[in-house]
């Protein structure tokens, strides 16, 4: 059994069918990549697999656990952590406050603690705040621990989001497009910070890509999405000669 | 910046700088001593005082009701209030600047907790002389105190949780009518509730069961509105708990048993200054530790982006209904303090103004703010009260300064500050001077 298992995937938005099919199945230690042109539903299927949309048909199961109906927290807990094409991030919350906040689940303190500031909770909130200084030092922000998220530079706040989710200490993590919109620099130190990310926690890596230079040197596996469908599955080099990707996603001038 | 002021200053100006700076030193433990030997030195002079200066009794509220009332007595008054406060405060605040800062840093030292205390009962002392001068002041401060009970409480909705509540009057009147029943009815020989069922020397030691209690069924109001508005984000809570609101008031002017619209009376005179001040201390510990938990900062996550803080664990659904229902037991506990206070309570009391009221409180004073929740309630309670003799006028003067508010800082006066005790408590030390 396979650590995430996704098998037959269907999901409609009123009359449009935007994922139809759809299998996925994800080893430990694994880094897949999802790559398709746009409004292929990429980001879709990430939705689908982490709640926040309900399949319509299908099943999703992790460690052989249905995830299927459950609240998106619930799967966070279970082990899926991710993070935003388009960066949700809080806008009125400092960089070392995200990162604590994604552990939310695993303060124990419960009201009481809330109320009225107990010994576990002092100590549950200091643990909490030297494993998220430990993952900013990782993606290497820990300078900015006290600054509001909205006053970093681009690359800095999806390095942000990138820790968030590593704070909740996921089995898989779920990277959409985590290069989106970063110039040659931040891209190689992203790469960068993915690897040692995948080297120091072993994590299985689910991550969509536009620019095929990262999903080719990082993924082992690749998929190919266009309208819904996954036209193609392979590594990254039967990927790149498969006539079919290259001509829906590539574009014909490519084979030239 | 420091260089070119002084520089293009005057020599007023720089005095005047330089009076701001000594004073800017000054911690609050000096502020407080100030005080104290402000309302001592008013307790023993301020009569005789009052009688010379021609003023037909001492200034309640600074001066200002006597200053708007008779403008003839606007400078006896004025030179009173100097008297009295002005001058011995700031005389004593320098004088024990160093004093006082070393005391302070010595009882940080010893114990965080224990210098916490000292400021309070100092606080408490203060307020305790102040208001032993007339009774129009100790009804004043406990309202004042009340205010800022539901004003903090409603900030946790409408500032840290960023949804727009309404029902905060109506989880007040069901703690006021819960609280008033428990009290007259085991306590009270009445005419509704017949004979006291227990001692009545009892009553104010399980007085703070009977808040609680109310508290208690605020929040499973709370609970009512809640289930169907968080459902989905918008302005379904404006709305549902607007409702919610009037529901209330309608269903206890139809009670027949607590008195319909003529309200209930005969409450107990339970709640004293002492208890009135120890409820709003723990209200604002509380509160305060919640929101600064990571429990109670999801409130801020939920509020910026409910999606992001759904898919890092945090369980959106709960938190809110739980940070609804805490809200509104406190409401409810002050709602019960207001009945006893006053010693009567009608659902007229509970209604679109008494929302108003509160609402200006929290917007004026700044949204996901303790700190400003408590100088909005102040501000605009004791505004209100000083205003009283403008009549109709008041109810101009306070709207055109929260459009005023609105328009310069529009979250409110000290929006998003953390209120950190231990800042507030510390010595000021001099400020080092660059070059």
């Amino acid at each position: 059994m396979s650590l995430l298992q996704v098998e037959k995937m269907t999901h409609y938005f009123g009359g449009l069918r935007a994922v139809h099919n759809y299998d996925l199945q994800i080893e430990p230690g694994q880094i897949r990549g999802l790559i398709g042109p746009n409004g292929a539903g990429k980001t879709t299927i990430f939705n689908l697999i982490t709640g926040i949309h309900k399949p319509t048909e299908g099943s999703v199961q992790l460690e052989s656990e249905n995830l299927v109906g459950l609240e998106p927290h619930q799967i966070a807990s279970a082990g899926l952590g991710r993070t935003f094409q388009n960066l949700l991030l809080w806008r009125h919350m400092n960089v070392l406050e995200h990162v604590i906040m994604s552990q939310y689940s695993k303060m124990t303190y419960g009201l009481a603690g809330a109320f009225f500031g107990t010994v576990k909770r002092r100590r549950q909130e200091a643990e909490a705040e030297d494993k998220a200084y430990g993952l900013l030092e990782l993606v290497g922000i820990s300078d900015l621990a006290l600054e509001n998220v909205l006053n970093l530079p681009y690359g800095a706040q999806r390095r942000v989001e990138m820790a968030r989710a590593l704070a909740m200490d996921p089995k898989i993590l779920f990277l959409d497009e985590p290069t989106a919109g970063m110039n040659p620099e931040e891209l190689i130190q992203m790469m960068a910070i993915i690897r040692q990310v995948h080297k120091k926690f072993g994590l299985a890596i689910f991550l969509i890509e536009h620019r095929l230079k990262v999903v080719m040197e990082l993924c082992q596996e690749i998929q190919t999405l266009v309208f819904g469908e996954v036209i193609a599955e392979g590594t990254p080099k039967e990927i790149q000669n498969n006539p079919k990707v290259i001509d829906a996603y590539l574009g014909k001038e490519a084979i030239d | 910046m420091e260089v070119t002021t002084s520089e293009l200053s005057t020599p007023e100006a720089g005095l005047k700088s330089k009076i701001l700076e000594t004073f800017a030193r000054v911690p609050i433990l000096g502020w407080l001593f100030g005080t104290l030997v402000a309302v001592i030195l008013e307790q023993i002079v301020g009569t005789p005082l009052a009688w010379a200066l021609g003023l037909p009794k001492i200034p309640a509220l600074f001066g200002f009701l006597i200053m708007l009332k008779k403008p003839m007595l606007i400078p006896s008054s004025m030179l009173y209030v100097s008297l009295i406060f002005l001058l011995p405060i700031g005389i004593v605040a320098r004088l024990t600047l160093a004093p006082a800062n070393r005391l302070a840093e010595r009882l940080i030292n010893f114990s965080m907790q224990g210098s916490v205390l000292v400021h309070l009962v100092l606080l408490y002392a203060i307020f305790h002389i102040w208001t032993g001068m007339s009774d129009y002041r100790l009804l004043t401060l406990k309202f004042t105190l009340i205010a800022i009970m539901v004003t903090v409480s409603l900030n946790v909705i409408n500032g840290y949780m960023g949804e727009f509540s309404c029902s905060h009057p109506g989880f007040m009147a069901l703690g006021a009518y819960t609280a008033s029943v428990f009290s007259v009815s085991l306590f009270v020989n009445d005419s509704m509730f017949g004979q006291a069922l227990m001692p009545s020397f009892l009553g104010p030691f399980l007085f703070p069961i009977g808040l609680i209690f109310g508290g208690c069924v605020s929040a499973l109001g709370a609970l009512i509105v809640a289930i169907p508005s968080f459902r989905t984000r918008g302005d379904y809570l404006a709305i549902i708990s607007l409702a919610f609101m009037f529901i209330v008031k309608s269903l206890i002017e139809n009670l027949e048993f607590v008195g319909g619209p003529r309200g209930l009376s005969s409450q107990p005179d339970w709640a004293n200054l002492p208890t009135v001040f120890t409820w709003t201390v723990v209200c604002i510990w509380v509160i305060n530790n919640f929101v600064r938990s990571t429990l109670g900062k999801a409130l801020n996550a939920i509020r910026d982006e409910e999606t992001a803080a759904n898919a890092m664990t945090v369980n959106t659904k709960r938190t809110k209904v739980v940070a609804y229902m805490f809200a509104a037991f406190w409401a409810g506990v002050a709602g019960g303090l207001f009945a006893h206070v006053l010693g009567y309570v009608n659902p007229a009391s509970f209604s679109i103004q008494k929302l108003a009221e509160v609402l200006a409180m929290v917007y004026f004073g700044g949204l996901n703010s303790v700190y400003g929740s408590i100088v909005g309630a102040v501000s605009l309670s004791l505004l209100g009260e000083a205003l009283r003799p403008l009549e109709l006028f008041k109810w101009i003067a306070i709207p055109l300064l929260l459009i005023l508010v609105m328009i310069y800082r529009p979250t409110g006066l000290i929006a998003f500050k953390e209120f950190n005790v231990l800042k507030l408590i510390q010595p000021k030390k001099k400020k080092r001077k660059e070059v």
